[in-house]
């Protein structure tokens, strides 16, 4: 790593509560979640009361973290701990799509295909054929009788397509903005941050439009065997990041209005900017491995 | 290893807040690391309980005190509280307290991150555990009943105890997740000055190994029990056959996770061993960088060699020979460790302090797990003894002996550093022998009761399993109890005792022994620089 110099002081943080009343919260979101989809009426309202506590140590502890930043309290030393934590949290992110994309590896490569080749006297399934998009074949497992809906797999050219143009030029965009703050040009950063945001936005209702239409129109739902239970689940994942990217962007945006961030100092934007990167690259795999082969 | 020229202290005093709001909100290494191995201890007197239930059951065949469907859950959650609550936290407590200290750094790198990766442990063992006490009110049929696995399709069909083990492994997870940021973080941007990556103390390449592992593999669970939820919940067939899924990618996604974590529980372990052994034998740490290169090749074997835990689930044959071949090429990068170990005692000036009791039993009890696991590996052989007893034995002798009793030897090490005082040195050897003895008479004839075929989870057996059964339910029970003894030596040592002074081992070296014992709250505000 870096070549090691005298450091100085570092900024140990003063003691505080917002991490406590996170995992309170979660507690409370997590078990009022299982409470709900078994029907106990506790449920919800101890979902709603462990997502108020969430969504206010998320307000109130990044406050504290940007009242620390904008006062110079983080000088290179942190800001390389920074970087490099956020390296890591978002190789874990990969980690996290790559078992679903090895879900999809597995059933698209072995498990639909082997289910197709059993010697015709010994399957239940003789008339199943295995090929890909594939619903299953159907047939009574787990104690329910299951028939594979019909449906039509999605095109990889009409609405993904397109998103795929959206998310790239998004990162065109946050670079575009990222040049601007290098070059202290806070116009180019702040229109460069809006464009972002708009075309995250963009995607997220031409995504929801997608599932709109699949789920009403193609018989492509959640239940629909290997093919829809992966195709919802890796870009439901997907959609769930890229809302997460786009509310960072526009508390970037918001504070970058504010006149936050300076050239040589500005880890919140990278960080926020290299995670859009990452949701990007994870779609350009979306693209190919879900919607086009 | 070395030697640091200025160690200048704290001026300012500590500051925090009184009374409980001091360990609620924390953002100091020491009072985190103390927390993280207060729980490890709690919980693993929670899962040892669990686990002398299911003995005195097995104590005869029949059953005598637990209905099957609780056997079920006590074993399960015995072991997820084992390796999730115990030994990882235990790890991440030495981590957290001993790291800044033996490489200069003024505290962990991301302190108020360390506060939440500890704080998510409590509601996750409140997850594992609350389903027992809703079915005494009649909420749910009790706890995760699947075993600690997971496999589908039993645990598609399993109750509610299967949704709160999916959330607390969720929780356990992210806590993961962010101690590995955490510890990555502090060991690339926080040691001191002329510490360089091949002066680092094993301990901590040990750790960064773990933390890597973490990343990688963590959230690939946190991916497999979410598929399970939808399964369960939301009517996806990953883990169905009828919908074109296969139970059996459940176990490819949970073993590309569960092997990796043996590692992830054994390698800070390995870490902090040969700094016990080079101290008590008064001589250098032997092959450290190989030492270091074997760690390397192991993180990176690890997880290219899962599907050795179910060889007999139906594979094609070129598969089956691959992951025995790759299981088997472990045992060179260990076999390099070993006899590193070995060598760091080699015509040294050795004394058998407790640490060192423990440490040099901890190789040869380690060392049988290692060996057992080859036979496991073996495809042909493996047929006979999957899911039988003798897969117990062999984990335990790695997990309890190489794990757990690996952590032992780091207590009763850093005690005096952690406390200021010594520990009763009687008390501590009591503890070794009756651990050691103990531990052999209970796992000994489970190797002999799987070679017969007795298989794992099944609270009732065949009579000739009898004999060997009532052996291991007493050795069980003497191991469960001559842990109370560390207990009270650990809380007796932490209350008071003869001082500890600033190195209480004459062989040890390291940065960690160069400050006062205890520490103070805040170690190096200026960094020592280490030549």
């Amino acid at each position: 790593m870096a070549t090691q110099t005298q450091h100085g002081h570092y900024f140990v943080p003063n003691p505080s509560l917002y991490p406590f009343i996170l995992s309170s919260g979660l507690l409370l979101m997590t078990s009022g979640f299982i409470f709900n989809i078994h029907h106990y009426s506790a449920g919800p309202w101890m979902m709603l009361s462990g997502f108020l506590a969430v969504l206010y140590v998320l307000f109130g502890w990044f406050d504290k973290v940007i009242g620390e930043s904008e006062s110079g309290m983080y000088k290179n030393w942190e800001d390389r701990s920074f970087r490099v934590g956020m390296i890591v949290f978002i190789s874990s992110e990969v980690a996290f799509f790559s078992a679903f994309f090895g879900a999809l590896f597995y059933l698209r490569n072995i498990s639909v295909p082997e289910l197709a080749h059993f010697d015709p006297s010994f399957t239940m399934y003789k008339d199943f054929l295995g090929t890909w998009p594939s619903a299953g074949p159907g047939g009574v497992v787990l104690g329910s009788e299951y028939k594979p809906p019909q449906f039509t797999p999605m095109s990889a050219w009409g609405i993904p397509a397109l998103n795929t143009l959206i998310l790239l030029s998004s990162g065109a965009t946050v670079t575009w903005a990222h040049w601007g703050l290098l070059k202290n040009k806070r116009p180019q950063l702040i229109l460069g941050l809006f464009l972002t945001v708009a075309l995250g936005l963009t995607f997220l209702g031409l995504q929801s439009y997608e599932y709109h239409h699949a789920y009403t129109e193609m018989g492509l739902t959640l239940g629909a065997g290997a093919y829809g239970a992966t195709f919802f689940m890796l870009t439901g994942f997907h959609g769930l990041h890229v809302t997460l990217g786009t509310i960072m962007l526009i508390v970037i945006l918001v504070r970058s209005i504010k006149g936050h961030f300076k050239p040589d100092h500005h880890f919140g934007f990278e960080g926020v900017a290299w995670y859009w990167h990452f949701v990007d690259v994870v779609w350009l795999l979306l693209f190919v491995l879900v919607y086009w082969l | 290893m070395s030697t640091a020229t200025t160690v200048l202290h704290d001026e300012h005093h500590a500051h925090y807040q009184p009374g409980i709001m001091r360990w609620l909100t924390t953002t100091n290494h020491k009072d985190i690391g103390t927390m993280y191995l207060t729980f490890a201890l709690i919980m693993f007197m929670v899962g040892g309980a669990m686990i002398l239930a299911v003995r005195a059951e097995l104590f005869q065949p029949g059953l005598q005190f637990l209905k099957p469907e609780f056997f079920n859950q006590l074993i399960g959650i015995h072991a997820l509280v084992m390796i999730f609550a115990a030994l990882m936290p235990a790890a991440t407590g030495f981590a957290n307290w001993m790291l800044p200290l033996m490489i200069g750094a003024p505290d962990m790198a991301l302190p108020r991150l360390n506060n939440w990766g500890f704080w998510l442990l409590p509601p996750a063992a409140i997850l594992l555990t609350l389903p027992f006490t809703l079915a005494l009110f009649g909420i749910g049929d009790g706890a995760l009943a699947t075993g600690w696995t997971f496999y589908a399709p039993l645990s598609v069909q399993g109750g509610i105890g299967v949704d709160f083990a999916i959330f607390a492994v969720h929780l356990l997870g992210i806590s993961s997740v962010m101690g590995s940021i955490n510890i990555i973080v502090t060991i690339f941007n926080m040691r001191a000055p002329g510490m360089t990556m091949m002066k680092l103390p094993l301990f901590a390449w040990g750790w960064l190994i773990t933390a890597f592992l973490l990343i990688a593999t963590i959230p690939v669970l946190a991916g497999a029990v979410t598929m399970l939820l939808t399964d369960r919940h939301f009517g996806t067939h990953f883990f169905n056959a009828a919908g074109g899924g296969d139970p059996i990618l459940f176990q490819h996604l949970f073993w590309f996770f569960g092997h990796p974590e043996v590692y992830i529980l054994l390698l800070p372990v390995w870490g902090f061993i040969p700094h016990i052994l080079s101290a008590f034998s008064r001589k250098p740490i032997y092959g450290y960088k190989a030492q270091v290169y074997s760690f390397w090749a192991i993180g990176i074997l690890s997880v290219v060699v899962w599907a050795h835990h179910f060889l007999t689930a139906g594979m094609p044959v070129p598969a089956l020979l691959y992951f025995m071949y790759s299981t088997m090429s472990i045992s060179v990068p260990l076999a390099v460790l070993f006899f590193c170990w070995i060598a760091t005692m080699w015509k040294g000036s050795m004394s058998f302090e407790t640490p060192m009791l423990f440490a040099t039993g901890w190789i040869i009890l380690f060392g049988i797990g290692g060996l057992t696991g080859l036979v496991l590996a073996d495809v042909a052989a493996d047929a006979q003894y999957h899911h039988t007893y003798f897969v117990v034995a062999h984990f335990h002798y790695t997990l309890f002996a190489g794990g757990m009793m690996g952590i032992m030897a780091g207590v009763y090490y850093w005690l005096p550093k952690m406390t200021g005082h010594m520990y009763n040195e009687t008390l501590g050897k009591l503890h070794f022998w009756l651990t050691a003895i103990a531990f052999n008479i209970t796992f000994i004839p489970q190797f002999f009761l799987g070679l017969a075929g007795m298989p794992r989870r099944i609270p009732d057996y065949a009579l000739q399993f009898a004999e060997f059964n009532m052996i291991s339910s007493i050795g069980a029970f003497i191991l469960g109890l001559s842990q109370l003894i560390m207990v009270y030596n650990i809380v007796s040592c932490v209350r008071g005792g003869k001082k500890a002074t600033d190195k209480p081992w004459e062989g040890a070296q390291g940065l960690e022994w160069t400050l006062p014992s205890p520490p103070p709250y805040h170690s190096f505000t200026e960094q020592p620089v280490v030549e």
